[in-house]
């Protein structure tokens, strides 16, 4: 086939490249460009759009011997990803950007170009798997449970699962480092990026504070009394404890837990641990990575965050939203995170909760 | 087949140039040395410099050896602006970076004041503005710089009309596309400093030239041995001045043929491109240039594609980090963005036979439509 490996100047995508080229297909590596000024982002040369990953990128694809060029995405990035971040926060919604571009980007306007250019495919260096069985080309978990990337994978259609290339699922993350050494791939030892890759501080509080302002709101408990102070209800977390600076304790000594973010109110509820608890996971916005689910209730898995534990649960779709009930409660749960739902170690599907009780 | 229709970014070097230089390579001798070793390499500088002075109708001191276009760029911008105690600079909107970027750094840094010239477009300077500007501001000039012909698209400068109008005020000419591609006479265009570079001519990478007036000094860049008449430091690179000096004695560059095969190209883009359009058409162009805008597509989309059919082209300028920002010079001729990113450079050379036009042609067809495609995603 012929193929585009996007290549963030990591190691893995390298690999994944070097690999793909191994399997007999007809490679050119492409490097997403997503930051509008990359200089903005060297320091640190952290995340996926330095000029500096620009550099290693190249020097990999040098290595395997394939053709390299960049791709400026920096205004669909930007539009997709970056604006979609700071709406979700605005709204009082934990986003995962990684989910959004997975969706939006790589496997969307690259996927779309390559393919409008004669390309089959793209290949990434992605911790996942796929498999070809009786529904098609499905999408799986990784053999390295802790690099496992199914989770900001499962945002993908099954149209855009056929077109998508995971050499590395099959691998452990440690035996990449040591293949790309043994490749001669300079970014063998490279670490790993971490923080959202357009906040390089990592500061996302900061990050945030400083494009939607820190307007000063009450932290309200459950019966709407104010016993606090915030500055910018974005900044906070569902479950956050640390760090509300409450000043009133409560009866008991109790610590208490952000509940909810109300941004059109600006109010951030606080409340007792057990308040956090929730056994029903709604969401809107579903996505089906292989058959699409009915009504009939199935038991599977439910995760709920990139590197969550997996948990039991029975899940359906009631024709608007996707619904787990999970065997056991779980603590702190915002509305914007993903749902991702497994069938043992396939991807069945994933959501956007929007509700949880 | 490959066809490589990058001449504008370099050109290959000239096979005499290459012996001149593995001879020069095998000499030992510091040109400035005093002993009989020293004084034969001097003697091979000396002689490189009276072939380009020759060529270009200067005189043999009034070249100035430098390791690139963009440093003769740099000492003539830079070193015009010290000299005359000045503040604002003039230069054309569509300068190259060697010359754009030293007059925004001095914006920056040396609390200068730039005014760029605005083009017409096809892609020529506005004379009027340039004459309006110097009978309102004409004592505040430091220096004015205009670019003998524009690198992406090959239009032709009025910078003997420039001189005129100057009067007193020193003009720099970055002629580093057109020399030795079209009539370039330093002593008739009057200019006061001007750049070329040897790659572009069918020498090697990493020499240049900065012609300046005789006796006319201006403040170094690189301070140090003093070889270069004060104004340039460092030993001379006596293999790269000779093998430039050998690539313009060969003119070996035959501009009716290449400006014949050039013709051809852009007959042909009638037919493989019907809705494409050559920016600065009516435009006097140097032989080898044509900027190409295919509506519909992105330019890096149809470099790759070319590429994948083993046609090299350009997509103009290209920032740091590779990225492909829309060409400011297109951007001047009055493109919008996006017709500005949707624009090819294809070059000629020396080299380059109708068998080179003719496969590029045949590809663009399926190109373009790939192009499109992908643009519509």
């Amino acid at each position: 086939m012929k193929i585009i490996a996007a290549m963030s100047g990591g190691v893995d995508s390298a690999v994944a490249a070097a690999r793909a080229v191994e399997a007999g297909h007809e490679v050119i590596g492409v490097h997403l460009a997503l930051a509008s000024n990359p200089q903005k982002y060297r320091s640190g040369a952290r995340g996926c759009c330095t000029i500096e990953d620009s550099h290693d990128a190249r020097r990999a694809a040098d290595k395997i011997g394939i053709p390299f060029y960049i791709w400026d995405m920096a205004e669909e990035f930007h539009d997709g990803v970056v604006e979609n971040f700071l709406a979700e926060y605005a709204a009082g919604r934990t986003p995962n950007p990684c989910l959004r571009c997975n969706e939006k980007i790589k496997f969307a306007a690259v996927l779309d170009r390559a393919k409008a250019m004669g390309f089959d495919g793209v290949v990434t260096g992605h911790y996942a798997r796929t498999e070809i069985g009786p529904m098609g080309k499905t999408l799986h978990r990784a053999v390295d449970p802790l690099k496992d990337q199914s989770y900001v994978l499962a945002v993908l259609t099954t149209d855009q699962i056929n077109g998508a290339i995971f050499p590395l699922g099959d691998t452990e993350k440690v035996d990449i480092r040591i293949e790309a050494e043994a490749r001669g791939l300079a970014v063998a030892q490279k670490p790993d990026s971490h923080d959202i890759c357009f906040v390089p501080s990592g500061d996302n509080a900061g990050w945030l504070r400083d494009r939607l302002g820190s307007e000063v709101g009450p932290i309200v408990d459950q019966s709407g009394t104010k016993i606090g102070e915030h500055k910018g209800a974005y900044t906070y977390t569902i479950g956050q404890r640390k760090g509300l600076g409450l000043t009133v304790p409560t009866a008991d000594g109790s610590p208490r837990f952000v509940l909810k973010i109300e941004p059109v109110t600006n109010t951030v509820v606080v409340g007792a641990r057990e308040e956090l608890a929730v056994s029903k996971l709604m969401g809107e916005k579903t996505i089906w990575c292989g058959p699409s689910v009915g009504s009939a209730p199935l038991r599977g898995f439910v995760q709920v965050r990139a590197h969550g534990t997996p948990l039991d649960c029975t899940y359906y779709f009631d024709g608007e939203r996707l619904i787990a009930e999970l065997d056991k409660p779980l603590l702190g749960i915002a509305n914007g995170q993903a749902m991702v739902i497994y069938d043992g170690d396939r991807v069945v599907g994933s959501a956007t909760i929007c509700e949880s009780a | 087949m490959s066809v490589y229709l990058d001449h504008a970014a370099t050109t290959p070097i000239f096979d005499v140039a290459i012996d001149a230089m593995e001879v020069a390579l095998r000499k030992v001798g510091n040109p400035s040395s005093l002993h009989t070793e020293g004084r034969s390499t001097r003697k091979d500088v000396e002689d490189a410099r009276e072939v380009i002075a020759k060529a270009l109708g200067c005189l043999p001191s009034e070249v100035i050896f430098t390791g690139s276009g963009t440093e003769a760029d740099n000492a003539a911008i830079k070193g015009l602006f010290w000299k005359s105690g000045k503040k604002l600079i003039v230069i054309s909107a569509i300068e190259h970076h060697a010359v754009l970027d030293p007059a925004r750094w001095l914006v920056e840094h040396e609390d200068a004041e730039l005014i760029e010239i605005p083009v017409n477009k096809s892609g020529v300077i506005d004379l009027t503005f340039l004459k309006d500007l110097i009978s309102n501001r004409g004592g505040e000039i430091a220096l004015i710089a205009v670019m003998h012909s524009n690198n992406e698209t090959g239009v032709i400068q009025p910078v003997g009309e420039v001189v005129k109008i100057a009067g007193d005020i020193p003009v720099h000419t970055d002629a580093v596309q057109s020399f030795t591609k079209v009539p370039l006479s330093y002593k008739e265009l009057g200019v006061t400093s001007m750049a070329l570079s040897g790659h572009k001519v069918g020498g090697p990478h990493g020499i240049g030239a900065l012609i300046l007036r005789r006796a006319y000094e201006i403040p170094a860049l690189l301070h140090g041995g003093g070889q270069e008449r004060e104004i340039r430091s460092g030993t001379l690179n006596t293999p790269s001045i000779v093998a430039f000096a050998a690539a313009v004695a060969s003119k070996k560059y035959a501009a009716e043929k290449v400006a014949d095969l050039r013709k051809k190209f852009e007959t042909g883009l009638k037919t493989s491109a019907p809705d494409a359009y050559i920016n600065g058409v009516d435009a006097d162009r140097l032989p080898g240039i044509v900027n190409v805008t295919f509506p519909g597509t992105q330019s890096d989309s149809l470099l790759l594609l070319m590429d994948s059919e083993n046609v090299s082209c350009s997509t103009g300028a290209a920032c740091s980090a590779g990225v492909h920002r829309p060409s400011h010079v297109l951007l001047a001729m009055g493109h919008t963005e996006i017709t500005a990113q949707s624009s090819l450079r294809f070059s000629l050379g020396a080299d380059s036979t109708q068998a080179d036009v003719d496969f590029a042609l045949s590809v663009l067809p399926t190109v373009i439509a790939r192009g499109r495609a992908a643009n519509q995603k």
